[in-house]
Protein backbone atom coordinates (compact mmCIF):
# COMPACT_ATOMS: atom_id res chain seq x y z
CA UNK A 1 0.00 0.00 0.00
CA UNK A 2 1.73 3.01 -1.19
CA UNK A 3 1.20 6.17 1.45
CA UNK A 4 -0.36 9.79 -0.26
CA UNK A 5 2.88 12.52 0.94
CA UNK A 6 0.53 15.05 -0.54
CA UNK A 7 -1.53 16.71 1.98
CA UNK A 8 -2.60 15.03 5.17
CA UNK A 9 1.20 15.16 6.30
CA UNK A 10 2.25 18.63 4.96
CA UNK A 11 -1.18 20.24 5.75
CA UNK A 12 -1.53 19.27 9.77
CA UNK A 13 1.34 21.37 10.97
CA UNK A 14 -0.01 24.60 9.65
CA UNK A 15 -2.75 26.55 11.63
CA UNK A 16 -6.18 25.13 11.53
CA UNK A 17 -8.76 27.40 9.28
CA UNK A 18 -11.55 25.57 11.46
CA UNK A 19 -11.29 25.11 14.92
CA UNK A 20 -14.22 23.54 17.00
CA UNK A 21 -14.17 23.33 21.17
CA UNK A 22 -16.77 22.22 23.22
CA UNK A 23 -19.38 22.41 20.73
CA UNK A 24 -22.70 21.80 22.32
CA UNK A 25 -26.25 22.13 20.24
CA UNK A 26 -29.53 21.68 21.87
CA UNK A 27 -32.88 21.51 20.23
CA UNK A 28 -35.21 21.94 22.81
CA UNK A 29 -34.17 18.76 25.31
CA UNK A 30 -32.55 17.24 22.48
CA UNK A 31 -28.62 17.39 22.29
CA UNK A 32 -27.89 17.14 18.53
CA UNK A 33 -23.86 18.17 19.44
CA UNK A 34 -22.43 17.33 22.23
CA UNK A 35 -18.87 18.56 23.35
CA UNK A 36 -17.20 18.50 20.12
CA UNK A 37 -13.80 19.06 18.69
CA UNK A 38 -13.40 19.54 15.30
CA UNK A 39 -10.11 20.65 13.38
CA UNK A 40 -9.52 21.59 9.69
CA UNK A 41 -5.98 22.11 8.01
CA UNK A 42 -5.80 24.87 5.34
CA UNK A 43 -6.53 22.81 2.34
CA UNK A 44 -7.55 19.55 4.04
CA UNK A 45 -10.54 17.66 2.12
CA UNK A 46 -12.37 16.43 5.47
CA UNK A 47 -15.37 14.22 5.27
CA UNK A 48 -18.57 13.64 7.62
CA UNK A 49 -20.46 10.56 8.00
CA UNK A 50 -23.40 9.81 10.21
CA UNK A 51 -26.65 8.65 9.83
CA UNK A 52 -29.56 10.41 9.29
CA UNK A 53 -30.31 12.57 12.58
CA UNK A 54 -26.61 12.29 13.62
CA UNK A 55 -25.74 15.72 13.44
CA UNK A 56 -23.92 16.60 10.00
CA UNK A 57 -25.83 19.08 8.58
CA UNK A 58 -25.98 21.04 12.12
CA UNK A 59 -22.61 20.95 12.16
CA UNK A 60 -22.08 21.96 8.71
CA UNK A 61 -24.95 25.24 9.18
CA UNK A 62 -22.79 26.04 12.29
CA UNK A 63 -19.90 26.15 10.04
CA UNK A 64 -21.45 27.79 7.29
CA UNK A 65 -22.96 30.82 9.65
CA UNK A 66 -26.16 29.84 8.92
CA UNK A 67 -27.38 29.24 12.82
CA UNK A 68 -26.13 31.48 15.12
CA UNK A 69 -23.46 29.94 17.93
CA UNK A 70 -23.35 32.71 20.41
CA UNK A 71 -20.56 32.31 23.26
CA UNK A 72 -19.51 29.06 21.80
CA UNK A 73 -15.82 28.52 20.64
CA UNK A 74 -16.04 28.31 16.77
CA UNK A 75 -13.65 29.44 14.18
CA UNK A 76 -13.83 29.75 10.78
CA UNK A 77 -12.45 31.53 8.08
CA UNK A 78 -14.72 34.79 6.97
CA UNK A 79 -14.61 33.82 3.22
CA UNK A 80 -16.70 30.54 3.53
CA UNK A 81 -19.24 28.77 0.58
CA UNK A 82 -21.83 26.29 0.72
CA UNK A 83 -23.21 23.82 -1.63
CA UNK A 84 -26.47 22.02 -1.07
CA UNK A 85 -27.80 19.24 -1.49
CA UNK A 86 -30.85 20.70 -3.69
CA UNK A 87 -28.90 23.45 -5.57
CA UNK A 88 -31.01 26.67 -4.40
CA UNK A 89 -29.80 28.80 -7.57
CA UNK A 90 -32.64 31.25 -7.70
CA UNK A 91 -35.38 30.69 -10.75
CA UNK A 92 -35.14 34.30 -11.85
CA UNK A 93 -32.03 34.96 -12.33
CA UNK A 94 -30.02 33.51 -15.41
CA UNK A 95 -27.10 31.05 -14.79
CA UNK A 96 -24.28 33.58 -14.62
CA UNK A 97 -26.18 36.05 -12.22
CA UNK A 98 -26.84 33.15 -10.26
CA UNK A 99 -22.92 31.85 -9.96
CA UNK A 100 -22.31 35.77 -9.64
CA UNK A 101 -24.78 36.44 -6.80
CA UNK A 102 -24.23 39.51 -4.30
CA UNK A 103 -20.72 40.18 -6.31
CA UNK A 104 -20.17 43.56 -7.57
CA UNK A 105 -17.77 44.75 -9.85
CA UNK A 106 -17.88 45.63 -13.56
CA UNK A 107 -15.76 42.20 -14.72
CA UNK A 108 -18.53 39.74 -12.47
CA UNK A 109 -20.32 38.54 -16.03
CA UNK A 110 -16.38 37.95 -17.28
CA UNK A 111 -15.37 36.22 -13.99
CA UNK A 112 -18.67 33.84 -13.48
CA UNK A 113 -17.62 32.86 -17.49
CA UNK A 114 -15.04 31.69 -16.12
CA UNK A 115 -15.99 29.70 -12.86
CA UNK A 116 -18.74 28.55 -15.34
CA UNK A 117 -15.70 27.35 -17.74
CA UNK A 118 -14.15 25.22 -14.58
CA UNK A 119 -17.38 23.06 -14.39
CA UNK A 120 -17.74 22.93 -18.13
CA UNK A 121 -20.92 25.14 -18.13
CA UNK A 122 -19.85 28.21 -19.90
CA UNK A 123 -22.17 27.44 -22.84
CA UNK A 124 -25.38 27.64 -20.56
CA UNK A 125 -24.27 31.13 -19.41
CA UNK A 126 -27.66 32.64 -20.40
CA UNK A 127 -30.06 30.08 -19.76
CA UNK A 128 -32.59 30.40 -16.83
CA UNK A 129 -31.80 27.66 -13.72
CA UNK A 130 -35.21 25.72 -14.48
CA UNK A 131 -33.98 24.41 -17.58
CA UNK A 132 -30.82 22.83 -16.35
CA UNK A 133 -30.63 19.09 -15.14
CA UNK A 134 -29.52 17.85 -11.69
CA UNK A 135 -25.99 17.78 -12.36
CA UNK A 136 -25.70 20.63 -13.87
CA UNK A 137 -27.46 22.24 -11.22
CA UNK A 138 -25.29 21.30 -8.63
CA UNK A 139 -22.13 22.42 -11.26
CA UNK A 140 -23.31 25.89 -11.18
CA UNK A 141 -23.92 25.56 -7.82
CA UNK A 142 -19.70 24.46 -7.22
CA UNK A 143 -18.92 27.48 -9.55
CA UNK A 144 -20.96 29.92 -7.48
CA UNK A 145 -19.18 28.72 -4.24
CA UNK A 146 -15.71 28.59 -5.92
CA UNK A 147 -16.12 31.89 -7.55
CA UNK A 148 -15.89 33.14 -4.31
CA UNK A 149 -12.48 31.34 -3.26
CA UNK A 150 -13.46 30.57 0.06
CA UNK A 151 -11.11 29.13 2.70
CA UNK A 152 -13.77 26.56 3.32
CA UNK A 153 -15.83 24.80 0.91
CA UNK A 154 -18.87 23.34 2.74
CA UNK A 155 -20.72 20.46 0.78
CA UNK A 156 -23.76 19.27 2.24
CA UNK A 157 -24.66 15.75 0.63
CA UNK A 158 -24.07 17.46 -2.85
CA UNK A 159 -24.29 14.47 -4.59
CA UNK A 160 -27.12 12.69 -3.11
CA UNK A 161 -29.80 13.59 -5.29
CA UNK A 162 -27.80 12.61 -8.41
CA UNK A 163 -27.52 9.37 -10.58
CA UNK A 164 -24.80 7.24 -9.56
CA UNK A 165 -22.63 7.71 -13.36
CA UNK A 166 -23.38 11.80 -12.52
CA UNK A 167 -21.80 11.65 -9.24
CA UNK A 168 -18.70 9.79 -10.18
CA UNK A 169 -18.42 12.52 -12.73
CA UNK A 170 -19.07 14.78 -10.07
CA UNK A 171 -16.15 13.69 -7.67
CA UNK A 172 -13.88 13.68 -10.04
CA UNK A 173 -14.51 17.38 -10.83
CA UNK A 174 -14.90 18.41 -7.26
CA UNK A 175 -10.99 16.71 -6.57
CA UNK A 176 -10.06 18.46 -9.59
CA UNK A 177 -11.41 22.16 -8.29
CA UNK A 178 -10.45 21.33 -5.11
CA UNK A 179 -6.60 21.07 -6.14
CA UNK A 180 -6.48 23.97 -8.25
CA UNK A 181 -8.30 26.40 -5.79
CA UNK A 182 -6.70 24.38 -2.16
CA UNK A 183 -9.82 25.07 -0.07
CA UNK A 184 -10.34 23.76 3.08
CA UNK A 185 -13.25 20.88 2.60
CA UNK A 186 -15.94 19.73 4.67
CA UNK A 187 -18.02 17.53 2.77
CA UNK A 188 -21.13 15.75 4.58
CA UNK A 189 -22.32 12.74 3.63
CA UNK A 190 -24.13 9.37 4.60
CA UNK A 191 -22.12 7.49 1.47
CA UNK A 192 -19.11 5.36 2.67
CA UNK A 193 -17.12 5.15 -0.49
CA UNK A 194 -18.01 8.68 -0.83
CA UNK A 195 -16.29 9.80 1.84
CA UNK A 196 -13.36 7.17 0.95
CA UNK A 197 -13.05 8.07 -2.61
CA UNK A 198 -12.64 12.12 -1.87
CA UNK A 199 -11.04 12.78 1.80
CA UNK A 200 -7.87 13.20 3.52
CA UNK A 201 -9.80 12.41 6.62
CA UNK A 202 -12.98 10.60 7.26
CA UNK A 203 -14.70 11.44 10.56
CA UNK A 204 -17.75 9.46 12.07
CA UNK A 205 -20.54 11.08 13.63
CA UNK A 206 -22.48 9.64 16.92
CA UNK A 207 -24.42 10.52 19.24
CA UNK A 208 -23.71 14.32 18.80
CA UNK A 209 -19.50 13.48 19.07
CA UNK A 210 -16.98 12.43 16.64
CA UNK A 211 -17.35 8.32 17.36
CA UNK A 212 -14.41 7.63 14.87
CA UNK A 213 -11.58 8.94 12.60
CA UNK A 214 -10.01 7.49 9.65
CA UNK A 215 -6.82 9.34 8.05
CA UNK A 216 -7.11 7.94 4.13
CA UNK A 217 -3.81 7.68 2.53
CA UNK A 218 -4.64 5.98 -0.52
CA UNK A 219 -3.56 7.55 -3.79
CA UNK A 220 -5.85 8.92 -5.94
CA UNK A 221 -7.70 8.24 -7.99
CA UNK A 222 -8.79 5.63 -5.46
CA UNK A 223 -9.79 2.48 -7.07
CA UNK A 224 -11.83 -0.41 -4.74
CA UNK A 225 -8.99 -2.35 -3.78
CA UNK A 226 -8.41 -4.31 -1.14
CA UNK A 227 -6.98 -1.44 1.22
CA UNK A 228 -10.12 0.82 -0.11
CA UNK A 229 -12.01 -2.32 1.62
CA UNK A 230 -10.47 -2.43 4.76
CA UNK A 231 -11.18 0.96 5.16
CA UNK A 232 -14.62 0.83 4.76
CA UNK A 233 -15.09 -2.50 6.60
CA UNK A 234 -13.63 0.08 9.83
CA UNK A 235 -16.05 3.08 8.75
CA UNK A 236 -19.28 0.85 8.12
CA UNK A 237 -18.36 -1.11 11.53
CA UNK A 238 -18.22 2.67 13.16
CA UNK A 239 -21.75 3.22 11.99
CA UNK A 240 -23.11 0.19 13.18
CA UNK A 241 -23.65 -1.82 9.95
CA UNK A 242 -22.70 -4.97 10.68
CA UNK A 243 -20.30 -6.71 7.90
CA UNK A 244 -22.82 -8.97 6.00
CA UNK A 245 -20.73 -11.24 4.19
CA UNK A 246 -17.12 -11.94 5.81
CA UNK A 247 -13.44 -11.62 3.81
CA UNK A 248 -13.54 -14.83 2.01
CA UNK A 249 -9.93 -14.87 2.09
CA UNK A 250 -7.22 -12.56 3.22
CA UNK A 251 -7.20 -9.59 1.20
CA UNK A 252 -9.73 -11.16 -1.36
CA UNK A 253 -13.02 -9.87 -1.33
CA UNK A 254 -16.16 -11.08 -2.75
CA UNK A 255 -19.24 -9.02 -2.13
CA UNK A 256 -19.71 -6.16 0.16
CA UNK A 257 -23.27 -4.70 1.42
CA UNK A 258 -23.98 -1.32 0.16
CA UNK A 259 -21.77 1.13 1.36
CA UNK A 260 -24.70 4.17 1.52
CA UNK A 261 -25.52 3.80 5.50
CA UNK A 262 -29.58 4.70 5.05
CA UNK A 263 -30.97 5.21 8.62
CA UNK B 1 -38.35 23.23 -29.18
CA UNK B 2 -35.99 22.81 -26.73
CA UNK B 3 -35.92 24.28 -23.72
CA UNK B 4 -32.35 25.82 -23.91
CA UNK B 5 -33.47 27.30 -27.29
CA UNK B 6 -36.57 28.87 -25.67
CA UNK B 7 -34.88 30.32 -23.04
CA UNK B 8 -32.55 32.20 -25.53
CA UNK B 9 -35.03 33.64 -27.52
CA UNK B 10 -36.59 36.95 -27.21
CA UNK B 11 -40.54 36.56 -26.12
CA UNK B 12 -42.62 36.84 -28.95
CA UNK B 13 -46.86 37.64 -28.48
CA UNK B 14 -48.16 34.99 -30.25
CA UNK B 15 -51.39 35.95 -31.99
CA UNK B 16 -54.58 33.38 -32.23
CA UNK B 17 -54.82 31.40 -35.37
CA UNK B 18 -58.24 31.45 -37.05
CA UNK B 19 -58.76 27.89 -37.90
CA UNK B 20 -61.48 25.35 -37.86
CA UNK B 21 -59.81 22.81 -35.59
CA UNK B 22 -59.63 26.03 -33.14
CA UNK B 23 -62.86 27.47 -33.81
CA UNK B 24 -63.23 29.19 -30.47
CA UNK B 25 -64.03 32.43 -32.55
CA UNK B 26 -67.45 30.18 -34.14
CA UNK B 27 -69.93 30.49 -31.01
CA UNK B 28 -69.95 34.39 -30.43
CA UNK B 29 -70.13 35.30 -34.52
CA UNK B 30 -73.07 32.60 -34.83
CA UNK B 31 -74.47 34.40 -32.02
CA UNK B 32 -73.95 38.14 -33.12
CA UNK B 33 -75.40 36.97 -36.50
CA UNK B 34 -78.11 35.24 -34.43
CA UNK B 35 -78.97 38.38 -33.10
CA UNK B 36 -78.95 40.60 -36.32
CA UNK B 37 -81.42 38.76 -38.01
CA UNK B 38 -83.64 38.99 -34.67
CA UNK B 39 -83.31 42.33 -35.10
CA UNK B 40 -84.00 42.72 -38.72
CA UNK B 41 -87.05 40.25 -38.35
CA UNK B 42 -88.44 41.78 -35.71
CA UNK B 43 -88.05 39.66 -33.15
CA UNK B 44 -86.26 42.14 -30.71
CA UNK B 45 -87.47 45.64 -30.85
CA UNK B 46 -84.58 48.11 -30.54
CA UNK B 47 -86.39 49.40 -27.31
CA UNK B 48 -84.94 46.10 -25.67
CA UNK B 49 -81.88 45.12 -27.65
CA UNK B 50 -80.66 47.64 -30.91
CA UNK B 51 -79.33 44.95 -33.52
CA UNK B 52 -75.55 44.58 -33.92
CA UNK B 53 -75.56 46.77 -37.20
CA UNK B 54 -77.18 50.07 -35.05
CA UNK B 55 -74.77 49.87 -32.12
CA UNK B 56 -71.79 49.90 -34.75
CA UNK B 57 -73.30 52.94 -36.30
CA UNK B 58 -74.07 54.72 -32.60
CA UNK B 59 -70.24 53.51 -31.83
CA UNK B 60 -68.86 55.21 -35.12
CA UNK B 61 -71.44 58.31 -34.27
CA UNK B 62 -70.20 58.44 -30.95
CA UNK B 63 -66.55 58.84 -31.76
CA UNK B 64 -66.86 60.83 -34.74
CA UNK B 65 -68.09 63.73 -32.36
CA UNK B 66 -65.82 63.19 -29.86
CA UNK B 67 -68.65 61.62 -27.26
CA UNK B 68 -66.97 58.64 -26.36
CA UNK B 69 -63.59 59.49 -26.50
CA UNK B 70 -63.91 61.91 -24.00
CA UNK B 71 -65.89 60.16 -21.60
CA UNK B 72 -63.92 57.14 -22.36
CA UNK B 73 -60.50 59.04 -20.92
CA UNK B 74 -62.59 60.51 -18.07
CA UNK B 75 -63.79 56.97 -17.12
CA UNK B 76 -60.02 55.72 -17.83
CA UNK B 77 -58.28 58.54 -15.34
CA UNK B 78 -60.77 57.37 -12.62
CA UNK B 79 -59.62 54.24 -12.82
CA UNK B 80 -56.06 54.70 -13.51
CA UNK B 81 -55.82 57.04 -10.29
CA UNK B 82 -57.79 54.79 -8.14
CA UNK B 83 -55.94 51.72 -8.78
CA UNK B 84 -52.60 53.27 -8.79
CA UNK B 85 -53.42 54.37 -5.08
CA UNK B 86 -54.52 51.00 -4.16
CA UNK B 87 -51.83 49.26 -5.62
CA UNK B 88 -49.42 51.54 -4.02
CA UNK B 89 -51.16 50.98 -0.92
CA UNK B 90 -52.02 47.32 -1.23
CA UNK B 91 -47.90 46.65 -1.66
CA UNK B 92 -47.02 48.76 0.96
CA UNK B 93 -49.08 47.23 3.38
CA UNK B 94 -48.33 43.74 2.05
CA UNK B 95 -44.49 44.68 2.46
CA UNK B 96 -44.74 45.79 6.44
CA UNK B 97 -46.96 42.19 7.37
CA UNK B 98 -44.97 39.81 4.84
CA UNK B 99 -41.66 40.84 5.93
CA UNK B 100 -41.82 40.79 10.18
CA UNK B 101 -44.02 39.45 12.33
CA UNK B 102 -44.99 42.59 14.24
CA UNK B 103 -45.97 43.81 11.08
CA UNK B 104 -48.39 41.46 10.55
CA UNK B 105 -49.71 41.29 13.86
CA UNK B 106 -50.38 45.11 13.06
CA UNK B 107 -51.58 45.37 9.49
CA UNK B 108 -53.76 41.80 9.13
CA UNK B 109 -56.15 42.05 11.26
CA UNK B 110 -57.26 45.39 10.13
CA UNK B 111 -57.03 44.40 6.34
CA UNK B 112 -59.06 41.09 7.28
CA UNK B 113 -61.54 43.48 9.07
CA UNK B 114 -61.91 46.06 5.90
CA UNK B 115 -62.28 42.23 3.79
CA UNK B 116 -65.18 41.29 5.30
CA UNK B 117 -67.23 45.37 4.43
CA UNK B 118 -67.72 44.67 0.40
CA UNK B 119 -66.37 47.89 -0.93
CA UNK B 120 -69.43 49.24 -2.45
CA UNK B 121 -71.78 49.36 0.86
CA UNK B 122 -68.97 52.07 1.28
CA UNK B 123 -70.67 54.21 -1.20
CA UNK B 124 -73.17 56.10 0.92
CA UNK B 125 -70.22 56.90 3.58
CA UNK B 126 -68.04 58.09 1.07
CA UNK B 127 -70.69 60.24 -0.51
CA UNK B 128 -71.34 61.89 2.88
CA UNK B 129 -67.81 62.69 3.16
CA UNK B 130 -66.58 63.59 -0.48
CA UNK B 131 -69.74 64.93 -1.76
CA UNK B 132 -70.19 64.08 -5.45
CA UNK B 133 -67.42 64.86 -6.62
CA UNK B 134 -64.60 62.76 -8.50
CA UNK B 135 -63.49 61.77 -4.85
CA UNK B 136 -65.64 59.45 -4.02
CA UNK B 137 -65.30 57.62 -7.17
CA UNK B 138 -61.54 57.33 -6.96
CA UNK B 139 -61.64 56.35 -3.32
CA UNK B 140 -64.12 53.73 -4.03
CA UNK B 141 -61.86 52.26 -6.59
CA UNK B 142 -58.80 52.67 -4.42
CA UNK B 143 -60.18 51.07 -1.88
CA UNK B 144 -61.78 48.13 -3.18
CA UNK B 145 -58.57 47.35 -5.13
CA UNK B 146 -55.99 47.29 -1.89
CA UNK B 147 -57.42 44.00 -0.96
CA UNK B 148 -56.49 41.63 -3.57
CA UNK B 149 -53.29 42.89 -4.12
CA UNK B 150 -52.67 42.75 -0.41
CA UNK B 151 -53.76 39.51 -0.03
CA UNK B 152 -51.77 38.16 -3.07
CA UNK B 153 -48.84 39.75 -2.56
CA UNK B 154 -48.41 39.04 1.22
CA UNK B 155 -48.91 35.25 0.54
CA UNK B 156 -46.60 35.59 -2.10
CA UNK B 157 -43.73 36.73 0.22
CA UNK B 158 -44.46 34.20 3.07
CA UNK B 159 -44.53 31.42 0.23
CA UNK B 160 -40.94 31.89 -0.96
CA UNK B 161 -38.76 29.56 -0.37
CA UNK B 162 -36.77 30.00 3.06
CA UNK B 163 -33.91 27.60 1.57
CA UNK B 164 -33.90 30.15 -1.41
CA UNK B 165 -33.51 33.08 1.16
CA UNK B 166 -30.38 30.93 3.63
CA UNK B 167 -28.75 30.21 0.75
CA UNK B 168 -28.66 34.02 0.06
CA UNK B 169 -28.05 34.76 3.35
CA UNK B 170 -25.00 32.27 3.23
CA UNK B 171 -22.86 33.97 -0.09
CA UNK B 172 -23.32 37.41 2.04
CA UNK B 173 -26.27 39.13 0.57
CA UNK B 174 -27.44 41.97 3.21
CA UNK B 175 -31.26 41.94 4.88
CA UNK B 176 -31.81 44.42 1.84
CA UNK B 177 -30.31 42.98 -0.81
CA UNK B 178 -32.33 39.27 0.22
CA UNK B 179 -35.54 41.72 0.11
CA UNK B 180 -34.98 42.97 -3.86
CA UNK B 181 -32.88 39.75 -5.32
CA UNK B 182 -34.66 36.66 -3.42
CA UNK B 183 -38.13 37.53 -1.55
CA UNK B 184 -39.60 40.17 -4.22
CA UNK B 185 -39.15 38.12 -7.29
CA UNK B 186 -39.96 34.92 -5.84
CA UNK B 187 -43.57 37.15 -4.63
CA UNK B 188 -44.30 38.65 -8.43
CA UNK B 189 -46.11 35.89 -9.65
CA UNK B 190 -48.32 36.31 -6.57
CA UNK B 191 -48.30 40.01 -7.12
CA UNK B 192 -49.17 39.55 -10.79
CA UNK B 193 -52.08 37.35 -9.90
CA UNK B 194 -53.52 40.03 -7.36
CA UNK B 195 -52.84 42.87 -9.82
CA UNK B 196 -54.75 41.23 -12.64
CA UNK B 197 -57.57 40.49 -9.67
CA UNK B 198 -57.31 44.31 -9.08
CA UNK B 199 -58.05 45.23 -12.34
CA UNK B 200 -60.94 43.44 -12.79
CA UNK B 201 -62.39 45.24 -9.25
CA UNK B 202 -61.41 48.82 -10.23
CA UNK B 203 -63.24 48.11 -13.44
CA UNK B 204 -66.57 46.67 -11.54
CA UNK B 205 -66.21 49.11 -9.05
CA UNK B 206 -66.09 52.00 -11.80
CA UNK B 207 -69.17 50.91 -13.15
CA UNK B 208 -70.83 51.53 -9.82
CA UNK B 209 -69.12 54.87 -8.85
CA UNK B 210 -69.69 55.96 -12.11
CA UNK B 211 -73.62 56.21 -11.30
CA UNK B 212 -73.06 58.82 -8.62
CA UNK B 213 -74.32 61.77 -10.23
CA UNK B 214 -71.41 61.80 -12.82
CA UNK B 215 -71.60 64.74 -15.20
CA UNK B 216 -68.76 62.82 -17.74
CA UNK B 217 -67.44 59.87 -18.06
CA UNK B 218 -68.98 56.29 -19.40
CA UNK B 219 -71.56 56.16 -16.22
CA UNK B 220 -72.61 59.42 -17.51
CA UNK B 221 -73.20 58.56 -21.08
CA UNK B 222 -75.28 55.24 -20.28
CA UNK B 223 -77.48 57.05 -17.34
CA UNK B 224 -78.45 59.30 -20.61
CA UNK B 225 -78.55 56.46 -22.91
CA UNK B 226 -81.23 55.02 -20.29
CA UNK B 227 -83.13 58.25 -20.27
CA UNK B 228 -83.81 58.33 -23.78
CA UNK B 229 -84.19 54.92 -24.14
CA UNK B 230 -81.02 54.35 -26.56
CA UNK B 231 -80.47 50.70 -25.78
CA UNK B 232 -77.75 51.06 -28.64
CA UNK B 233 -75.81 53.33 -26.87
CA UNK B 234 -76.31 51.24 -23.93
CA UNK B 235 -74.31 48.04 -25.53
CA UNK B 236 -71.62 50.47 -26.99
CA UNK B 237 -70.48 51.78 -23.56
CA UNK B 238 -70.99 47.86 -22.42
CA UNK B 239 -68.88 46.91 -25.16
CA UNK B 240 -66.12 49.52 -24.11
CA UNK B 241 -66.60 48.23 -20.47
CA UNK B 242 -65.28 44.93 -21.89
CA UNK B 243 -62.80 46.02 -23.89
CA UNK B 244 -61.07 48.31 -20.77
CA UNK B 245 -61.17 44.69 -19.44
CA UNK B 246 -59.51 42.97 -21.97
CA UNK B 247 -56.68 45.64 -22.43
CA UNK B 248 -56.38 45.15 -18.87
CA UNK B 249 -55.69 41.38 -19.47
CA UNK B 250 -53.66 41.46 -22.06
CA UNK B 251 -51.38 44.13 -20.60
CA UNK B 252 -50.97 42.09 -17.27
CA UNK B 253 -50.12 38.72 -19.38
CA UNK B 254 -47.49 40.86 -21.25
CA UNK B 255 -46.10 41.99 -18.18
CA UNK B 256 -45.91 38.41 -17.19
CA UNK B 257 -44.60 36.84 -20.16
CA UNK B 258 -42.09 39.51 -19.63
CA UNK B 259 -41.76 39.06 -15.97
CA UNK B 260 -41.57 35.90 -15.83
CA UNK B 261 -39.55 34.15 -18.48
CA UNK B 262 -37.85 32.32 -15.61
CA UNK B 263 -40.93 29.91 -15.40
CA UNK B 264 -40.85 26.37 -17.05
CA UNK B 265 -44.35 26.76 -19.21
CA UNK B 266 -46.31 24.12 -17.95
CA UNK B 267 -48.68 24.29 -20.76
CA UNK B 268 -46.81 25.14 -24.38
CA UNK B 269 -49.16 26.79 -26.25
Amino acid sequence: MSISPLRSAATHDREPVVRVRGFTRRFGDTVVLKDLDLDIAPGEFVALLGRSGSGKTTLLRTLAGLDPAPGQDVVTPAARAVVFQDARLLPWKRVWRNVALGLKGKDVRARAEAALGEVGLDHRLDVWPATLSGGESQRVSLARALIREPGLLLLDEPFAALDALTRLRMHELVLSLWRKHAPAVLLVTHDVDEAIALADRVLVLDHGQIAAEEVIALPRPREADAAFQAVRQRLLGHLGVQNLRPVAQEGALISFPSGEVVA
Amino acid sequence: MSLSTAARKPIELRLPRLSISNARWLSPVLLLLLWELGSRTGVIPPRILAAPSTVIGALWELTISGELPSNLLVSLARASVGLAIGVVAGTALALIAGLSRAGETAVDPLMQIKRTIPSLALTPLFIVWFGIGEAPKITLIAVATVFPIYLNLFSGIRGVDVRLVEAARSFGLSPAQQITQVILPGALPSFLVGLRYSMGVALLVLVVAEQINASAGLGHLINNARDFMRTDIIVVCLLVYALLGLTADLIVRTVEQRALAWRPALIKS
